[in-house]
């Protein structure tokens, strides 16, 4: 694939004892776009995920992370934390895992961690109180607000996110990824679980997002929907192999992708279809 | 781990003790004085003793045996009576709006009251020795309950060696004030430092480690630095501890009858009690700096990061958060504060053993966290009180006195298995501070 | 050479002891997942009421030893395990679908109770017993004098220990009991709609591992030939170290765990210094968690993100 790529998957192999859950998958994903992941059930989505994000360390390939100013950065040669604070690479979770016990407003904080924690002179002078901090601290809670204005959830800012609806986690989520200021989002499965008034809000903002901050995305999703209308370019998968990938509309007319599907859940094949026509 | 089917047996149990009354609660008796009359049969029955001559004797105490299965029958009807007249467990009771305000007036006036009495109980208790003894005693343990607060409450790691670092801040204060001559002032924060010191080092080890093996290793721990302190006899004393620490002094001021003593320079008469109520101002210093020093770091980004470790780890690490120096920092932290306590120990009781550092101790501190609503100060505050003046009422009790405490401890876990102040107070809010109810609050895996 | 082998021989009569203690915390925790802290209170309770039944078997006249050992045995095993079931009445299933840490500190309210309750009824003094089973063999004389001993005692106590392994081994791989054990640790909701009484598994479990904590406490009372109401809390902590070692949850870990801590704590003390060995125990479990954080047999634990 031509053009100016953030993200570059190489040979990617991801075992688990006898299970291979991903096997030797390269693709790219550009600057600026939205890239979807989709694939069947089980198919090894959320263990490229992981593996991107350094929960996992694979078993061999590479994952190369191209930031604006041609920084190069391994990723699989760096553990967990430091791939978001280092790598700028956000996540969110198929099963949402917000802090369910503090507020929308202290989840959206937690997220500005390290760039606080520089600001509160590594809590030295945080606890002095002194003027560099609370301006820092007064600026790191209107960006939370920002954000949980543009999700809409303002109005329970004080609210535990624990308390939400489940729609609302999963936009606060998203919100709590950006607020990290990453490179690159990877989304798994924003969408599950939303109605389709909600699925389409959540599309416009993931289009916004990519408009507003210049973030690149990577997108596992079911909803063919969403799928279909947001994204720049597909990558199918199945049994941890690539099968098919290009624009949304030449996968969803690849027959092997609609094998895929229908070997795996025909309900699921006949969206791909008629989502297209 | 809920379910239907693991909860319906109990519902039932409930619904069929109302229909069958009497004979219901009747049967339950005499089981349980079946199971009294066979677990105390050998225990309490016979008693045996090491004879003169080193043999063995032994003498039956059937009378007592006969009382404590009688005490059980009776005891099993009262309780079964009580639960009935209070209903399952669950049940919610509807509490009417104007108490509900009341309760909450009251709920936020306790912490304020509290302060300005402890501010005033050297003034009214003046001449009570023994009151001011009991409140210095439970502030040292409102200041360990604060200080372990920041690790178990905060940052849900569980530690159940906490009296070590207690221990190291008692020790290094004796040892430095013994052999260099060096003052209180100057050891306190010394105490501190090394007690973090062993914090962290106690913390690179465990970190990978989650849940109960985080438990063990802790109470390894404390338990290999009591025995330490046991064995090194040439530098701690052995079982025979370090005696004739220094007195604290007010800033080089000693607190004693001699010609620069304070009451001299003041031009009153001197009293004993000066030193005990400095000693109970001085406790009250530390804790309400371990309190302020808290309050603060929860606003500040390590503190919420402790909390969110608490909440979710893993997405923690997500968001870049380094876990390693996090969990670290919130050892570090809490074994400061338990190494200042520690000093001031030394410091008020001018002897220290390892008598004074064993699991006890440790379980005693954590009982207090958990009983006060993990992560509230007030609850450890009120937690400590409760259990230390308890224990302190109980006094009369004398050999029985640690059964009824650990039976209290049991009791009220079931009572309040979350504590007694049930909500998490938020550290920033945008226009209202609501209250987030325990429910929702993790208590961390580590 | 003779000496180190004398070593091993009391490291693993120690180890088995441990090991016993062991398997109770392991099954508890495997279930449950909660740390019994009382189970250590538990052993002392079993060797008191060994000591007890011993005292009363001798004063009415039996003389024939086997049978005395097989009485107090058994006598000891029914009346801790019901030790074992009312802790858990008790003090944990009010606590079963709450916090972790209330079940903890319940467990340690517990285990105070316990220690307490044995020293205000039996005193605080420490208990001695002549020792009721002597002899032994001669394995092998040294040319410096030394001599390898194998005592009655020792055989005894290992014996028991393999044997009542194989039983209660059995147990959990054949018996339907067995079966539901295993089931209450997958997933209790599931095993409850399935048909499996949860509440009698669980307190089945502490049953078994109170009693095999008797046999420890009696086989205790035999090697040591003493008891003493504060006896629970070191042994409760070694065994627990034992398990945690073994990777807790195992069976298999907890005995080898049993065995690894009594002969690290019995080679320490030949070797090293006395003092110390419970600080080499205690290193040796840190040091092993810090690379194997579950454990020498315990299943490594798979972060599912
Ligand atoms: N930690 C792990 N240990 C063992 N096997 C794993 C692990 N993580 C994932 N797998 C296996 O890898 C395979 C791919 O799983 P993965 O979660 O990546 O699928 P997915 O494409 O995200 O599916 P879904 O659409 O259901 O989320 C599955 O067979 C899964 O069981
Ligand atoms: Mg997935």
């Amino acid at each position: 694939m031509s053009g100016d790529c953030i993200l570059t998957i190489d040979h990617l192999t991801m075992r688990f004892g006898g299970i291979v859950a991903v096997h030797d998958l390269s693709f790219d994903a550009e600057r600026r776009k939205i890239t979807a992941l989709i694939g069947p059930n089980g198919a090894g989505k959320t263990t490229v995920f992981n593996c991107i994000t350094g929960f996992y360390k694979p078993t061999s390939g590479t994952m190369r992370l191209t930031h604006d100013d041609r920084r190069d950065i391994q990723l699989e040669r760096l553990n967990d934390f430091r791939i978001s604070k280092q790598a700028k690479v956000a996540r969110t979770f198929q099963n949402i895992r917000l802090f369910p016990g503090m507020t929308a407003l202290e989840n959206l904080m937690v997220a500005q961690h390290n760039a606080l924690m520089r600001a509160s002179g590594l809590t030295f002078l945080g606890l002095i109180g002194a003027p560099s901090w609370r301006t820092a601290e007064k600026r790191a809670i209107d960006q939370a607000t920002l954000w949980l204005d543009r999700i809409g959830l303002i109005d329970r800012a004080d609210d535990a996110a624990g308390n939400l609806p489940y729609g609302d986690q999963r936009r606060l989520e998203i919100a709590r990824a950006m607020c990290t200021e990453p490179a690159l989002l990877c989304l798994d499965e924003p969408a599950a679980g939303l109605n389709a008034r909600e699925s389409a809000a959540l599309s416009e903002l993931l289009l916004s997002i990519r408009a507003d901050h210049g973030v690149s995305i990577l997108l596992i999703e079911h909803d063919m929907s969403v799928v279909m209308e947001i994204s720049d370019h597909v990558v199918v998968m199945d049994y941890g192999v690539k099968i098919a990938e290009g624009t949304p509309q030449n996968v969803r007319d690849d027959p092997k992708v609609i094998a895929a599907y229908l070997g795996a859940d025909e309900e699921e094949a006949i969206a791909v279809m008629e989502s297209g026509t | 781990m809920t379910g239907v089917g693991v909860t319906a047996p109990a519902l039932e149990a409930t619904q069929v003790s109302r229909a069958a009354g009497v004979a219901f609660i009747f049967k339950k008796a005499v089981i349980s004085a079946l199971v009294a009359l066979v677990l105390f049969s050998l225990m309490i029955g016979i008693r045996t003793e090491a004879g003169p001559a080193g043999q063995l004797i032994y003498w039956t105490r059937f009378g007592d045996l006969a009382a404590m299965v009688a005490t059980v029958f009776g005891g099993s009807i009262v309780v079964e009576l009580l639960r009935q007249w209070w209903g399952p467990v669950d049940t919610v009771r509807i509490v009417p709006p104007r108490v509900q305000s009341t309760l909450a007036l009251a709920r936020r006036a306790i912490a304020p009251v509290l302060l300005v009495f402890t501010f005033l109980v050297p003034v009214i208790f003046y001449n009570e020795r023994y009151i001011l003894d009991l409140g210095i005693l439970v502030l040292t343990y409102v200041m360990l309950g604060w200080g372990l607060n920041v690790v178990v409450g905060l940052a849900g790691l569980l530690d159940l060696g906490y009296v070590a670092f207690y221990a190291v801040g008692a020790y290094s204060y004796a040892l430095l004030a013994t052999t260099f001559g060096l003052s209180f002032w100057v050891c306190l924060p010394l105490a501190g430092i090394l007690a973090a010191l062993w914090g962290v080092l106690l913390g690179f080890p465990v970190l990978r480690l989650r849940g109960d093996y985080l438990a063990i290793v802790t109470l390894a721990f404390g338990e290999i630095i009591r025995l330490v302190i046991i064995n090194w006899q040439s530098l701690t004393g052995g079982p025979n501890g370090v005696t004739g620490i220094p007195r604290p002094t007010l800033f080089g001021i000693p607190l004693t009858p001699a010609d620069d003593g304070l009451a001299a320079r003041l031009g009153i008469e001197f009293s004993p009690t000066h030193r005990i109520v400095f000693l109970f101002y001085l406790i009250l210093a530390l804790a309400l700096l371990t309190n302020w020093v808290t309050i603060r770091l929860r606003r500040l980004p390590i503190g919420r990061a402790w909390e969110a470790l608490r909440e979710d780890e893993v997405a923690c690490r997500a968001l870049g958060i380094n876990t390693t120096t996090t969990k670290l920092t919130a050892f570090a932290t809490g074994a400061m504060f338990g190494g200042f306590a520690g000093a001031f120990f030394a410091t008020r009781q001018g002897f220290i053993s390892p008598e004074s550092f064993t699991f006890q101790e440790s379980a005693l501190v954590l009982a207090i966290v958990v009983l006060g609503g993990m992560g509230s100060q007030l609850g450890v505050a009120l937690a400590a009180l409760a259990m230390i003046g308890g224990f302190e009422l109980f006094r009369g009790l004398d050999q029985y006195r640690m059964l009824v405490f650990g039976l209290a401890m049991v009791l009220l876990m079931i009572w309040r298995p979350r504590g007694l102040i049930g909500h998490r107070a938020p550290t920033v809010f945008l226009r209202h501070s609501h209250a987030i109810s325990s429910d929702l609050v993790k208590e961390g895996h580590g | 050479m003779d000496y180190f082998a004398q070593q091993l021989i009391n490291g693993i009569v120690l180890g088995s002891i441990y090991g016993l203690i062991a398997i109770g915390y392991t099954m508890v925790y495997g279930i449950v997942g909660m740390i019994n802290f009382a189970h250590g209170d538990i052993f002392m309770i079993g060797g008191f009421i060994a000591l007890i039944s011993f005292l009363i078997l001798v004063s009415i006249g039996l003389t024939v030893v086997p049978v005395i050992l097989l009485i107090v045995l058994l006598v000891s095993m029914a009346i801790t395990a019901l030790y074992g079931w009312t802790v858990e009445r008790i003090a944990y299933r009010p606590l079963r679908h709450s916090f972790r840490l209330a079940p903890m500190l319940s467990a340690i309210g517990m285990s105070f109770v316990l220690t307490n309750f044995s020293q205000v009824t039996q005193g605080a003094r420490v208990k001695p017993v002549p020792p009721i089973i002597t002899g032994g063999y001669t394995l092998h004389e040294g040319s410096g004098g030394f001599v390898v001993q194998l005592s009655n005692v020792q055989i005894i106590v290992v014996v028991t220990t393999v044997v009542l392994l194989a039983i209660f081994t059995w147990l959990v791989a054949r018996t339907r009991l067995g079966r539901d054990m295993r089931a209450c640790e997958q997933d209790q909701t599931m095993a409850a709609l399935l048909g499996v009484d949860v509440d009698r598994t669980i307190s089945m479990t502490f049953v078994i591992g109170a009693a095999l904590a008797a046999v420890a406490g009696m086989m205790y009372l035999l090697y040591y030939g003493l008891v003493d109401f504060f006896m629970g809390f070191v042994a409760g902590i070694k065994a627990f170290t034992a398990a945690v070692l073994g990777g807790i949850g195992s069976l298999p870990g907890a005995m080898l765990g049993g065995l690894a801590i009594g002969l690290i704590e019995t080679l320490w003390s030949a070797y090293f210094s006395v003092e110390y060995k419970d600080v080499a125990a205690f290193s040796i479990l840190i040091i092993v968690l810090i690379f194997l954080p579950t454990g020498l047999l315990g299943r490594p634990e798979v972060e599912k993100v």
